[in-house]
């Protein structure tokens, strides 16, 4: 006769879920790697013109080639953006112009010219103000210059604080500068990428790799390093506390007298202001060991990270990668 | 000598290079605020399993905000902004990394305070675990009370109490097991159609007891240590067999030879020769081959990023979907969604956000919202709109069809986000619970055609039953309601307000055949006629709903009155959200909901 209401009540909560990122090889490499590769083509689906920032690092070889298999059988389909603060080690800039030409990438060179003939530098106006003029400025103009919606970088979480809170699209106001209170809410694996005017993101496709994760990518994908970070004996000053090689446009101080050590890069920036350590790990494998012994941090050797307490906030609050 | 020392040594090396390029990932995400010990647990995770290094210790050490008057604050290793330490509070969610012998860890870790019930969403979306701190003196706070919740709410598996502060309430195994009796009451509050399994463990984050290593304070826990669990918790993936689901990304064209289509499988799996549906042109075809840089596969799964090419030239780009033509998506316009509001600007109905679903966006505005969650009491109550934290149950509608999964079943096909089109903030996450449209063919099937009632006209009608339900957007139905007429009045206002044309009619004078033809004339014209009888006695039954039953022969007449007899208590008049969210009166008003036709798909 009359039907008997059967009718669950609504239930708001799910039961079972899928899980994100969890290919079929389930080891954390290829979750990564999947992970990265759906951030760059996300990237190049949501913006008109997109540039990676390639800083010749290890970081930047691995983003590299992960954009080539993103894009693979076609090529990467963003330029290459290198910001020459002219005082990079030569054996970085001789990596750079031979393995982008190798893999047929395109790459854009800009330095801060007009900074640079005005003659700044580290020994003349402090990390903090080089950095600010040599990296910052001059990123900024070459983005607006070259008319660039997005810029994709390889910084990692693990490695400061303030990026442990950063985002994966993270948005720039158009001053170029990051409002770390403001930040878009990222869930699941959908980002925003909305933007007005003069606005830009920055993406990093590599935020939830470790140190650790990188160097072992390199060994099992067999990604071309800067040969700096193998162990070799090389010519160096000790000064402050740290070992700086002689390469490159460092004049030395009176009293300093060079010695031959053997040493590698842990990480690479500027020639004046990145230390080496002591170390004699010349193969990737040893390398990896000798990361299980590391008491100290990648960026120790970094002296813009310590110019001031939550200085790499500040900075990137103006615009730093 | 030298030869044979160097394998001892070389040798367990490989090993660990083996096993950590082995390792799997496990996300999980922690959430509290400064003082419930949760920066000491996730220091603790990091110290002990060397993922801070001894300058970065220093650092905290020496930072000039150290607050800690004990020997070590593990907060300033995590609170990463400045305004978070100058404050002494956590604003944003972290994502911090360890890793043990076993597996590599994300922890999302968030702020546990009401003003950041977006920032635990936020943590808790991808993850496959979720910790909840409770501290051991306090019981459960509502912060816990709020994490358990969301956890559950973004549909993450595997929960974790961790009872934390044993070292305070002299490692009492009464404490611990009144609080595991606590945190049932509250799995079973929050699902109560389903156990929620929560796994209690009774730690010390600042003494280290029972996080990595067994605890000797607690030789009567015999359960797993927290890092254990950590380490054996299954990772969350949909099984091979779950329905295949590609969302297009990309069209990668290198040249006129080569056209592959490059995503990442959001469920299920795929090889060669598999027949794979396009949506929404719906043309069919097979995959040809699975493209990486590394080759050819023979097979990829849930999770991998590929590109595949397709046998038949067919069009296909961005915001396209390849699916399982076995075993299709539903394809709505019109659907339900659990949504955690994230931003001051708040949901208001017919306003219109932008909607990123998979690699689709289309327009899409809220039509109604069923309800608001208080996250925790886990009480329903009406709303007219969500502003910032708030969780509801919203209906929306998009200007195209969305090709979705319920996010109960798949949690990237069955989310969503909403960016406001003027400020392009992020504002919105949505979980899919419902497709409106579904019930659409079983209404127009069952439309009472037989009532168009010639019986009623001397010629044929020129209107058809179901031109007029179509425009009217729902099937009509006949409701008895007993003697409950506060409650046909409070109904009546309900579905007004809904978008129903719903009318009450009460039968005063035992006048049943009057009734009866005043309702079948509501249901002719397509109305959801809501009928009760003012005056007869308690046990006296009624013969109305029997002889409107007999008349209209449709399904859709209900007989609510068994629905309010079986309520475990009537209706409270007096109390409106606790009425309206009641199961008896949810279930009617889900019954109604599902006479719904949806409009005539105008952008497909």
């Amino acid at each position: 006769m009359t039907q008997l209401l059967e009718v669950a009540p609504e239930i708001p909560i799910p039961v079972l879920t899928a899980g994100i990122g969890a290919p079929a090889d389930s080891s954390h490499l290829a979750s990564l790697e999947a992970e990265s590769i759906h951030i760059l083509r996300e990237a190049v689906a949501d913006f008109a013109r997109p540039v990676m920032l390639y800083s010749i690092g290890k970081d930047s070889s691995v983003l590299l080639r992960l954009a080539q298999k993103a894009f693979h059988p076609g090529k990467i389909p963003f330029p290459l953006l290198h910001v020459d603060t002219s005082y990079k080690f030569p054996e970085m800039v001789a990596f750079r112009d031979n393995y982008t030409r190798e893999i047929g990438a395109e790459l854009i060179v800009h330095g801060n010219r007009q900074a640079l003939q005005d003659g700044a530098s580290p020994f003349k106006l402090g990390t903090q103000k080089c950095c600010g003029l040599l990296k910052t400025r001059a990123l900024l103009d070459a983005l607006e210059s070259g008319g660039f919606d997005a810029a994709f970088g390889g910084a990692r979480r693990d490695e400061e604080k303030s990026r442990a809170k950063e985002r994966i699209y993270s948005f720039r106001d158009s001053a170029g500068q990051w409002d770390p209170r403001n930040q878009r809410p990222e869930l699941w694996n959908h980002y925003n990428g909305r933007l007005a005017k003069g606005e830009h993101i920055r993406i990093f496709p590599l935020s939830n790799w470790t140190e650790l994760d990188i160097w072992l990518y390199i060994y099992k994908e067999n990604i071309p390093i800067v040969p700096l970070y193998f162990a070799k004996e090389r010519e160096v000053v000790v000064r402050g506390g740290s070992m700086l090689l002689t390469q490159g446009p460092i004049p030395l101080l009176p009293k300093e007298v060079p010695q031959r050590r053997v040493v590698r890069m842990r990480s690479l920036g500027c020639v004046p202001c990145t230390g080496a350590i002591e170390s004699t790990a010349d193969t990737l494998p040893k390398i990896i060991q000798e990361m299980f012994t590391f008491q100290r941090s990648e960026r120790e050797n970094r002296a813009i990270d310590h110019d001031e307490e939550g200085s790499m906030e500040l900075k990137k609050r103006e615009g730093y990668f | 000598m030298a030869v044979s020392q160097q394998n001892v040594e070389a040798a367990p090396f490989e090993h660990l290079l083996r096993q950590h390029l082995g390792h799997d990932l496990l996300r999980f995400t922690t959430a509290g605020s400064v003082d419930d010990g949760k920066s000491t647990l996730i220091g603790r995770l990091l110290y002990d399993s060397k993922a801070v290094y001894e300058d970065q210790m220093q650092a905290v050490r020496s930072g000039r905000l150290n607050r800690s008057t004990g020997p070590l604050d593990f907060s300033l290793l995590t609170d990463g902004l400045r305004a978070e330490r100058e404050q002494g509070i956590t604003i944003d969610v972290a994502y911090r990394y360890f890793s043990t012998a076993r597996r590599k860890f994300i922890i999302a870790d968030t702020p546990g305070h009401e003003q950041y019930t977006r920032n635990m969403a936020t943590g808790a979306s991808t993850a496959d675990a979720a910790v909840v701190l409770v501290d051991a003196r306090k019981g459960l706070l509502p912060q816990s009370r709020r994490h358990a919740y969301i956890a559950s709410l973004l549909g993450i598996p595997h929960i974790v109490a961790a009872i934390n502060k044993m070292d305070l309430v002299d490692y009492s195994e009464q404490i611990f097991h009144g609080l595991q009796n606590d945190l049932q009451t509250l799995a079973k509050q929050i699902r109560p159609e389903a156990a929620l399994s929560i796994q209690c463990i009774p730690i010390s984050a600042l003494e280290g007891d029972n996080v990595v290593t067994h605890s000797q304070r607690m030789p009567w826990y015999s359960g797993p240590t927290l890092v254990e669990y950590l380490e054996q918790v299954p990772v969350t993936r949909l099984k091979d067999s779950a329905a295949f689901r590609f969302p297009v990304q990309y069209v990668i064209r290198p040249g006129d030879e080569f056209r592959g289509f490059a995503g990442q499988i959001a469920s299920g799996s795929v090889r060669p020769g598999d027949a794979v549906m396009v949506l929404p042109s719906r043309q069919t075809t097979r995959v040809q081959s699975i493209v990486t840089f590394d080759g050819e596969l023979p097979v990829a799964a849930e999770g991998a990023s590929i590109t595949l090419t397709l046998e038949d030239e067919i069009d296909l780009s961005r915001g396209d979907v390849l699916v399982d033509p076995e075993r299709p998506p539903q394809v709505s316009r019109r659907f339900a969604a659990n949504v955690v509001w994230m931003h001051e600007v708040p949901l208001e109905l017919h306003k219109q956000w932008l909607l990123k679903h998979t690699t689709r966006q289309v327009r899409a505005e809220a039509h109604r919202i069923r309800s608001r969650v208080d996250v925790i009491t886990m009480q329903h109550s009406s709303a007219t709109a969500l502003g910032l934290n708030d969780i509801g149950v919203v209906e929306f509608e998009s200007t195209s069809p969305l090709f979705f999964d319920l996010y109960a079943e798949n949690r990237i096909a069955g989310s969503f986000i909403l960016i406001d089109p003027l400020t392009n903030a992020t504002v919105g996450a949505g979980m899919i619970t419902r497709n409106l449209a579904q019930k659409k063919a079983v209404a127009t099937s069952q439309l009472p055609s037989a009532l168009t009632a010639e019986e009623m006209t001397s010629l044929p009608r020129l209107v058809t039953a179901a031109e007029r339900f179509q425009k009217q957007g729902h099937a009509p139905a006949a409701i008895w309601l007993g003697t409950q007429a506060s409650l046909a009045q409070r109904l009546e206002r309900i579905l007004f307000d809904s978008g129903h044309n719903a009318l009450w009619v009460e039968d005063k004078d035992r006048d049943l055949l009057s009734t009866r033809d005043c309702v079948r004339t509501l249901y002719v014209a397509g109305i959801v006629a809501l009928y009760t009888a003012a005056h007869h006695a308690e046990h006296e039954p009624s013969h109305l709903p029997a002889i409107i039953h007999a008349t209209l022969q449709s399904a859709h007449v209900l007989d609510a009155r068994h629905v309010l007899d079986a309520a475990p208590s009537q209706p409270d008049a007096s109390d409106d959200d606790a009425w309206l969210q009641s199961p008896a009166v949810r279930s009617i008003l889900n019954w109604i909901e599902g006479l719904r036709i949806s409009s005539p798909e105008r952008y497909s």
